[in-house]
C-alpha cells in the first residue's frame, strides 16, 4: 500500500492522525510534531505562510519515506504538511512512523524529517510584526 | 520545441509570474534553459536548482518538447 502522505491547507491534528495509524506487529512508533515559532533571529513573527510545488513535493516525501524503508525497516508512515497561512503555535509538519524497534523508529522519524527540510519543495515565509516578511532560506541537498 | 516553466516562492517574486512557456532549439539542455532565463530575468541565480518534469536534474540534462520544467529555490518546509 501506497505511504499516507498528504499536503493540504486545513489545520493538522496529532491526535486524529494517531487514530487511524496502524503500527501493524511493530513494537515502537514515533510522532513528530513540527510547531511554528513566534520568533526567528530576534524578530518576532506574526503568522508563516507555506508554499509548495504540489505534485513533486508529494512524490519527494514518497522517496524520503521510500529510503528510510530500506534503511531502518520502517513499517508504517504518514506524512502531513500544511500549506498556506498557519497561525503561530499550530502545526505545521507531522511525521509518524512504525518500526520492530525504538532505535530505528527514532532514528527513522529524524531522517524523515532531516530530509524534508532538505529535498521536499516547500518554502516558508515569515511575517513579521512590522509587517515585512521574507522567505526562509532553507539548503537544498537533492 | 516549447518549455512549460514553473517559479515558485522567492523565484516567483522575483520574476512577477508563476509560469512561463519557453521556446527552445530541440535537444537543448536545463543549462540553456537557464541562461534564456536569465537573460529574461537576470536577478535569477545562475546555480538555482531545476527538476524537469517533477525529478531535479542537472545542467546537462536534455529537455524535451512539451517537458514541465520548475525553479526550486532553497527549501524551507518543515
Amino acid at each position: 500500500m501506497a505511504d499516507d502522505v498528504r499536503l493540504g491547507t486545513e489545520p493538522l491534528h496529532a491526535e486524529e492522525l494517531l487514530a487511524t495509524f496502524r503500527a501493524g506487529p511493530d513494537g515502537a512508533q514515533v510522532l513528530f510534531s513540527g510547531i511554528t515559532r513566534d520568533h526567528f533571529e530576534g524578530r518576532r513573527v506574526r503568522f508563516l505562510e507555506y508554499e509548495a510545488y504540489l505534485p513533486m513535493a508529494e512524490a519527494k516525501l514518497r522517496e524520503v519515506l521510500d529510503e528510510a524503508r530500506r534503511r531502518f525497516g520502517l513499517g508504517t508512515a504518514a506524512v502531513r504538511h500544511r500549506i498556506g497561512r498557519v497561525p503561530i503555535g499550530e502545526t505545521s509538519l507531522l511525521v509518524a512512523v512504525s518500526a520492530p524497534h525504538r532505535a530505528a523508529a527514532l532514528e527513522a522519524a529524524g531522517f524523515v524529517v532531516d530530509r524534508i527540510k532538505e529535498c521536499v519543495p516547500i518554502w516558508k515565509r515569515e511575517h513579521f510584526d512590522d509587517s515585512s516578511s521574507a522567505w526562509v532560506e532553507g539548503k537544498l541537498k537533492p | 520545441m516549447r518549455v512549460r516553466v514553473l517559479l515558485f516562492a522567492a523565484y516567483r517574486e522575483l520574476a512577477g509570474a508563476r509560469e512561463t512557456d519557453v521556446e527552445l532549439p530541440p535537444g537543448a539542455t536545463v543549462g540553456a534553459l537557464v541562461a534564456t532565463l536569465r537573460q529574461r530575468w537576470p536577478a535569477l541565480p545562475a546555480d538555482a536548482a531545476v527538476a524537469v518534469d517533477r525529478e531535479f536534474a542537472p545542467r546537462d540534462r536534455a529537455l524535451h518538447d512539451g517537458c514541465e520544467a520548475a525553479l526550486i529555490p532553497p527549501v524551507s518546509g518543515g
